[in-house]
């Protein structure tokens, strides 16, 4: 649109996009001062492990051992580099595709098991002083969460740091807006983080917006705001620090768009084969974030291929401690869904428990009594 | 015991008095939750600089600060989300939701995130907040100020309902609801708001939102009402006592979870029970309280249970809201009715 002689430009936009490490595995610029190789190590290892667990949770999820399951395969950079930034008081809330950051943060996989695997405890979090909130389901309102986390710790006058994630999909929503808004009016300090990986379910972004980044919708808010490739650990690692030091000094809020694709289904529930190009699936895999990394460690001497073997046995060992971990859990008892419901059981739901109980006996009764049960459950 | 060490204690001061409309009551309660926890706050929209559009908030701003008492941008949905985050963080929030004919789209934040969080934690994190709205008709309100949705909401579980139907128990109970660990949902009936002014004690002390309110005792008929809908029902059991019928009058205010036992040892003593409500018909609180007395006093009813609601109608425009407001003449038919079987 032209401007008319009756009208002057009030305002202009620009919208950046940061990256340091190539899907080749070159550097385009130095490594930031004070991101030493020995992260970028730590780097890669967090990511073998989280992927070591994606895989197995997969393979759980195919025998019946875990429920329903959402793979973080490719976006594993993001949910590490987020992980590694964070300090233990900042605040974590999450959509549901952070496994990565939840390891690093100290919830152990055997939780994250427990989560997926059907059992309420898994976000009881087995270190009950983590801050950190359960993965939330309904798209896009964990986003209204994190700016209240934020004004809380900003009311506190506490130098801590909220950090929300999504996917593209939800910032189609008002929430996603919503909270923008607040993030810019209230100065909040507060790290969104956009998972963009391209694919909602089996909307492409190119219909889920007609924008040419989603970061420039915090242009609207008057956010801070910036795109990164979402496969580059020291991008990310460089952005998010920044974004995190710029929130708990009370200099407010950041939206990071994170480029990146989702390798995997969107959960154990969906085929993706329905419909997305294989051809495009093959591209997406080159630029993932975990052999761009290898390529420059192993360029720097920094990394081998017995190395590489040392650290997947390492880490599928610690992945079969949690799982057995987690399928060694104890059941709940019935009580156990009626007495968090409420500070105290109010006198009908005591009732109601009661009758629980007694139906729980039955169904114990039907799966394990006289051997005539019904053993497939 | 108390005060057995009098010798050195200095002379307590009485509570103080005060004479308060509901609105009055409303904003002491909040006054002295700010005043007694650092960590309760106030958010919504015009809440501070202009009080509130009812004036429930007028004055706290400038006594507590924009850090406990803040304006926020005019987005509901935020509001009930933010309150979700402050919560989990120790502080106990309080939201105010301009008219419950807003309310709808915080519903996400109540039903998969508020009510949900103690139980899905297990314990770890917990929701404290309670989110305010002026509620019913009869005040001649524009579209969409005058609907009594109690109802909606008392199906979630892991929710409290309170409303008060008067200045001494407004405070009271919010005072309760503001210190209570569970998420609330606080509805004020605003025909109420202005409309009567009692002598209230400004003493700090809670009421309790685990039990009904008998407002008065009978042996005759057991008349169950809450909100504003209680003014009609003391006038029709008024009319009834003149008739020489003996009416005990229940005041629900805690729609959930609901203190039906005290409905249903009411009921077993009078034999004889009608519920007015404000809400359409259909699935309102009335349905479920006639559930359980039959469940349980089946045997001790002398009559079929009656209620008085609403129509299952949109609620008409201010000029002819009369017709839908369930009144006294409405609750006396259905009581007569009733002592006549």
């Amino acid at each position: 649109m032209k401007p008319t002689n009756a009208q002057t430009e009030v305002a202009r936009f620009q919208i950046f996009k940061e990256e340091y490490l190539a899907a080749d595995g070159q550097l385009l610029h130095p490594l930031p001062q004070n991101l030493s190789a020995d992260t970028l190590v730590r780097f890669y290892k967090h990511m073998v492990y989280a992927r070591t667990f994606d895989q197995k949770a997969i393979a759980l999820q195919r025998t019946g051992q875990l429920g329903t399951y959402p793979s973080a395969l490719g976006q594993e950079a993001i949910n590490t580099a987020l992980g590694m930034c964070m300090l233990p008081e900042d605040v974590l809330v999450p959509y549901y595709r952070d496994h990565s950051t939840r390891l690093i943060r100290g919830t152990p996989a055997r939780d994250l098991s427990r989560y997926w695997g059907g059992d309420e405890r898994g976000s009881m979090f087995s270190d009950l002083t983590n801050p950190d909130f359960p993965d939330c389901v309904p798209i896009a309102t964990q986003l209204s969460h994190a700016a209240g986390v934020a004004t809380a710790l900003k009311i506190k006058q506490l130098p801590f740091a909220t950090v929300t994630t999504c996917g593209d999909g939800a910032t189609s929503r008002g929430e996603f807006y919503e909270a923008l808004n607040l993030a810019g009016v209230w100065q909040l300090p507060l790290v969104m983080v956009v998972n963009n990986n391209r694919w909602a379910i089996s909307v492409p972004f190119s219909k889920q917006s007609s924008v040419q980044t989603i970061a420039q919708k915090a242009i609207a808010a008057e956010v801070a705001c910036l795109q990164v490739d979402g496969n580059d650990p020291v991008g990310l690692l460089k952005c998010l620090d920044e974004a995190l030091k710029r929130a708990r000094g009370n200099k407010g809020a950041t939206l990071i768009e994170a480029l990146t694709y989702r390798l995997g289904d969107h959960t154990t529930a969906d085929d993706a084969r329905r419909y997305r190009a294989a051809a495009e699936l093959a591209s997406a895999q080159e630029i993932e974030p975990m052999i761009r990394l290898r390529r420059y460690l192993t360029a720097q001497n920094l990394w081998s291929d017995e190395l590489e073997q040392a650290e997947t046995e390492q880490s599928k060992a610690r992945v079969q401690v949690e799982v057995k971990a987690y399928l060694a859990t104890e059941p709940q008892t019935p009580d156990d869904f009626f007495d968090y419901v409420y500070e105290t059981c109010p006198p009908e739901l005591e009732r109601q428990k009661h009758f629980a109980r007694a139906k729980f006996a039955r169904l114990q009764q039907a799966k394990h009594g006289n051997g005539h049960g019904d053993q497939h459950g | 015991m108390a005060n057995t060490e009098s010798t050195h204690t200095e002379p307590t001061q009485a509570p103080k008095q005060i004479v308060a409309t509901m609105v009055d009551a409303l904003n002491c309660a909040l006054a002295q939750a700010l005043e007694e926890d650092e960590q309760v706050v106030l958010l919504g929209e015009d809440i501070a600089t202009n009080g509130g559009v009812f004036r429930v908030t007028e004055g706290l701003k400038d006594r507590f600060g924009v850090r406990r008492v803040m304006d926020t941008p005019l987005a509901e949905t935020i509001i009930a989300g933010m309150t979700v985050g402050m919560a989990t963080q120790g502080l106990r929030p309080v939201a105010e939701i301009q008219f419950m004919g807003f309310i709808y789209s915080t519903m996400e934040h109540i039903v998969s995130h508020a009510t949900r969080m103690r139980n899905r934690t297990r314990g770890r994190l917990t929701c404290p907040l309670v989110i305010r709205a002026p509620f019913g008709g009869g005040i001649h309100a524009p579209e969409h100020h005058s609907e009594s949705t109690e109802a909606m909401f008392a199906h979630i579980p892991g929710l409290r309902i309170i409303i008060p139907s008067s200045p001494v128990r407004a405070y009271g109970l919010l005072l309760s609801a503001i210190r209570c660990n569970d998420p609330v949902l606080f509805l004020e009936p605003k025909r109420v708001y202005r409309s009567v002014k009692q002598r209230l004690t400004l003493d700090a002390a809670g009421l309790p939102i685990d039990s009904c309110f008998i407002l008065r005792e009978g042996q005759d008929i057991t008349l169950v009402s809450w909100g504003a809908s209680i003014r009609e029902t003391l006038l029709a059991a008024d009319q009834l006592q003149i008739l020489g019928v003996s009416v005990e009058v229940i005041d629900v205010a805690s729609i959930k979870p609901l203190d039906s036992d005290t409905i249903i040892a009411s009921t077993k003593k009078t034999g004889r029970l009608v519920i007015v409500q404000e809400a359409a018909q259909t699935l309102g609180l009335a349905s479920e309280i006639i559930a359980r007395v039959q469940e349980q006093a089946f045997f001790q009813l002398r009559a079929p249970i009656s209620r008085v609601t609403g129509f299952d109608i949109p609620m008409p425009y201010f000029r002819n809201e009369a017709l839908y407001m369930p009144d006294t003449q409405q609750i006396l038919d259905a009581a007569q009715a009733t002592l006549a079987v």
